[in-house]
């Protein structure tokens, strides 16, 4: 069910700055909600997010229950050679996503 | 024919303007005058103490954007920049986000590192209650930066009822 839409340029220059834009679907269940019956809803939510640049972490978040449903982040990184980016999102009751996306480098 | 106070469209909205406006400029009176971290609420406080130690936290170099006006406190768009060259010796290592009025002062803790080129992050946050909003920086020389914006918003997120 889970899927990730990834923003990544495909071609960069050496040294540019490029922005990578990441969204995770998820429902981010807080934890502090109520049924109508009074019952608290179980938390569910993304706890953790990293990104690799060809295996060297180059930017990981802890998140928390007011990120809103469907994490959306983005962040920087230094084009430094052509190669691959690994997203990682790690959450409640077991979640566990991964997903890729490349770059070429000139 | 309309009675003169009957809750006309155009009236209403001339109020509704009226207050929104007001709140907004309520709202943004706070950002000018910066409160010391010392004045928020005890558990906003204690967590920020558990990131930051003993260091002073100094106002500067962050900027925080989030709308001041937020109608829809389930997804409020955040970006957070530090002002910093990002080289291997001056970089910005960590940037964490606190609020005063959710039930958990958590927002995010976002990691970065020289490789990042610009310390600047974005996200979509959860805000229960119009607060104070508050982003601090680590910077690799260990120092602390920080800034701060007041949010009002309409309708709050987290603790509704769910159908």
């Amino acid at each position: 069910m889970a899927a990730a839409l990834i923003n990544v340029p495909k071609k960069a220059r050496r040294g540019d700055i490029i922005e990578i834009k990441t969204l995770m679907s998820h429902i981010m269940e807080t934890g502090y909600r109520h049924t109508a019956s009074g019952q608290v809803v179980p938390r569910d939510i993304i706890t953790s997010f990293s990104c690799r640049y060809n295996g060297e972490e180059i930017f990981r978040a802890d998140l928390f229950p007011a990120i809103a449903a469907n994490p959306f982040i983005s962040f920087f990184t230094i084009a430094t050679e052509s190669g691959k980016f690994d997203f990682e999102w790690i959450g409640d009751n077991g979640f566990s996503e991964t997903a890729s996306a490349s770059i070429s480098v000139e | 024919m309309l009675k003169p106070n009957a809750p006309t469209r155009r009236r209403f909205l001339g109020d509704f303007l009226g207050l929104a406006g007001s709140a907004a400029a309520a709202g943004a009176i706070p950002v000018i005058s910066l409160r010391p971290v010392a004045a928020t609420p005890d558990t906003m406080a204690s967590a920020i103490r558990t990131v930051v130690g003993t260091a002073t936290v100094q106002v500067g170099k962050v900027k925080l954007e989030i709308p001041p006006l937020v109608e829809n406190g389930n997804t409020v768009p955040m970006n957070v920049s530090v002002a910093s060259p990002m080289t291997a010796n001056d970089y910005v290592k960590s940037i964490h986000v606190f609020n005063e009025k959710n039930p958990q002062p958590n927002v995010g803790n976002f990691h970065l590192g020289p490789r990042a080129g610009r310390a600047q992050v974005s996200t979509r946050i959860r805000l229960a209650d119009s607060q104070k909003i508050i982003a601090i920086a680590r910077l690799s020389d260990g120092s602390f930066w920080s800034a701060s914006t007041e949010v009002v918003v309409t309708l709050a997120a987290c603790t509704e009822e769910v159908m």
